[in-house]
């Protein structure tokens, strides 16, 4: 049965018309390492250096994450990356209301400098690179980060990693902000500066298209939105007086690889070439590595299916490819089990063997684009920039991305798309393998479980800090941080850094900004 | 010609994954049916007080966090405490299949996971508001 001309019309996973054939002449692309990068940042690219596999990781308690990192570094992995528990991630400690039932689920729970400390037990920071997906509390747990290094007795100027702190994509996408965009917006161009003078080799933002694309947006919104994301915070910052080739060579993007192959190699192409153009031509940066795209992968977690899981090894594997042929900096790969819960430590090794698999067995590493001059990718690259283009001049006509997030554009867009796509499948126009084709009888995987104990831990543990630290301390530290933040004008990030220091929990410390700041609700679409 | 379908889709507490309850409210629209989206971020009692206050033949609840076994078994017992008796509960996202037959026990009429299309939702829906033997 010819199942593969099933699918009706011919067009990418985003829509994308494709054509039979693709014949030339097309634009040379010029070459890697040279502007405008659409083949690669570096002339020799993996022939020089391996991209980083950084697997992103966190469930439990802090010592539960602390051994899951042991065993991911012993086993060949070569970056950390947190997880944070939902509760973190929107500012409540483990034992508060709102937490019931979140604890140490969706991530690791951190609730104040202590468990950061047994996070990283055993963990030189000087030796390791760590990424930490925080958006709306990132001056808080950057600031641990940088107390666990002082008490390592590691300099701040030794310390290499990244906070997410991309907080546009969370009006957009992924919906964990705490405070209006206007105040979030100031605290990340605090910690742009903050960064530049004291923690230097640190990316202080890592501009985020993953979760746009996993809210259901096509490839060309992801790039357009996300590029279009680092125009806003350049312009902020830019506002704030900070000099662009200041800031600008410590920007970090992070994409999607979802399942269209040669879509998303365009997608990678394509936004290099943007983003150089963006940085000459609108902000005309001087260093020419502010104008160089930086950017971290994870393969789609919205791609993963919880039906025959194990098919989902060869998605992330295909999936991971493009993002290598793409020319990333650092990648994720999925786990076989993450349609079902948080990875088992078996599927957590085969993931990252996957991406080991393509780095020493394919042979892809051995030059650069090799796709470069393809017919076909070269035209695909070509479409994707100038959509682009048009995106931006439609944000730019509604006066910048805060703006149109107000309004609900991108999050319409995305909403949109997402139901297209859905209903695409469910006439059966884009097949799912195992899912709406393909389908068969399947027995049962083991997943990974987390129990209440994890809160009842967390919950003493904060019970017996709040009688042992100097409260005294912590109570004019939270007095200083409001006060600076009702100034406007202060850079938040030595306040927050004396709040984590005295060991004030992360709840308190928001709860203290909440009450400056205020808190944000997205009008309903 | 019978009332319209009445529907609650609800996020409870602070997963803010929406996607698909976004999907969801807007394929019952386009099948006929009245549709109230909560929003993120609605505790239990709020959820119940929206369900109550609307009027409404089914509560829909999106989970992806993994709090299903926290969250549902706290709205269904305030549901019954305001004698939400007739009301259908449905619950959709990443509900591991253990947790299943638990979450009915409770009084959840079904549970849809991932690659379920709306389709069939839609359909059930139909097929057991008011009508539901459990209730």
């Amino acid at each position: 049965m010819a199942k593969n001309v099933k699918e009706r019309p011919f067009t990418t996973i985003s829509g994308v018309p494709i054509d039979e054939v693709y014949t030339g002449p097309v634009p040379d692309p010029g070459k890697p390492g040279e502007p405008p990068y659409t083949r690669g940042i570096y002339p020799t690219m993996y022939r020089g250096r391996l991209w980083t596999m950084r697997q992103f990781s966190g469930f439990g308690t802090p010592e539960d994450t602390n051994r899951r990192y042991h065993y991911l570094l012993s086993q060949g992995q070569t970056g950390l990356s947190v997880a944070f528990h939902l509760p973190t991630l929107m500012g409540y400690d483990s034992d508060h209301p709102m937490s019931a039932g979140e604890v140490g689920k969706c991530g690791v729970a951190i609730d104040s400098l202590a468990d950061m400390e047994t996070l990283f037990e055993g963990l030189p920071l000087d030796k390791i690179s760590t990424s930490m997906t925080t958006n709306a509390p990132a001056t808080i747990l950057w600031s641990m980060y940088l107390a666990v290094a002082e008490k390592q007795g590691v300099p701040w100027t030794a310390l290499r990693g990244t906070i997410q702190n991309d907080i546009l994509k969370e009006y957009i996408a992924e919906k964990t902000y705490i405070f209006p965009p206007r105040p979030s917006m100031k605290l990340v161009v605090d910690t742009f500066e903050f960064g530049t003078r004291f923690v230097p080799q640190w990316n202080t933002i890592s501009i985020s298209g993953y979760h746009i694309r996993e809210a259901g947006s096509t490839a060309l919104q992801e790039l357009a939105f996300t590029l279009y994301d680092g125009i806003e915070y350049v312009e902020w910052a830019l506002r704030a007086g900070l000099k662009i080739d200041e800031f600008a060579p410590r920007l970090s993007f992070f994409f999607n690889a979802h399942s269209d192959f040669f879509e998303e190699i365009a997608k990678y192409r394509a936004a290099r070439k943007v983003w150089y153009k963006v940085m000459n031509e609108r902000f005309h940066a001087k260093d020419p590595r502010s104008s160089v795209l930086r950017f971290h992968t994870q393969t789609a977690g919205c791609a993963l299916t919880a039906q025959q899981p194990n098919n989902n090894i060869v998605r992330v594997a295909l999936q991971a490819l493009s993002a290598v042929l793409g020319g990333t900096q650092s990648l994720h790969t999925n786990a076989l089990d993450e349609s079902l819960a948080l990875p088992t430590e078996d599927a957590a090794r085969i993931a990252l063997r996957t991406q080991q698999i393509i780095a020493h067995e394919t042979g892809v590493t051995k030059t650069v684009d090799p796709f470069g001059g393809s017919y076909f990718l070269e035209t695909l690259t070509g479409q994707m920039e100038k959509g682009c283009w048009e995106y931006f001049e439609r944000l730019d006509a509604m006066g910048g991305m805060v703006a149109a997030i107000e309004q609900g554009y991108p999050q319409r867009e995305i909403q949109d798309a997402a139901y297209t796509y859905q209903m695409a499948v469910e006439r059966g126009e884009k097949i799912i393998v195992g899912v709406n084709d393909f389908v068969s009888d399947e027995t049962p995987i083991p997943v990974l479980q987390i129990d209440e104990t994890v809160a009842a831990s967390q919950a003493a543990k904060l019970k017996e800090l709040r009688e042992r630290r100097d409260n005294g301390r912590v109570h004019d530290t939270l007095h200083a941080l409001q006060s600076a933040a009702s100034a406007e004008n202060k850079n938040m990030m030595p306040f927050v850094l004396d709040c984590v220091r005295s060991y004030a929990t992360l709840g308190e410390i928001c709860d203290a900004l909440r009450a400056v700041y205020g808190v944000y609700e997205e009008s309903i679409i | 010609m019978p009332e319209r379908i009445r529907v609650l889709v609800a996020k409870p507490v602070l997963d803010g994954h929406d996607r698909g309850a976004k999907v969801i409210a807007r394929a019952f629209r386009d099948a006929g049916f009245e549709v109230i989206y909560t929003g993120l971020r609605q505790t239990p009692e709020q959820v119940v007080n929206a369900a109550l206050q609307e009027d409404v033949d089914v509560v829909g609840l999106s989970v992806l966090s993994g709090a299903h076994m926290t969250l549902c078994p706290r709205i269904l017992e305030l549901m019954k405490k305001e004698k939400l008796n007739d009301v259908l509960v449905i619950v959709g996202g990443i509900i591991p299949d253990p947790d299943i037959p638990k979450l009915k026990e409770l009084g959840v009429s079904e549970i849809f996971q991932p690659g379920t299309s709306t389709a069939d939702i839609i359909a059930y829906i139909r097929q057991h508001v008011r009508s539901n033997g459990q209730h």
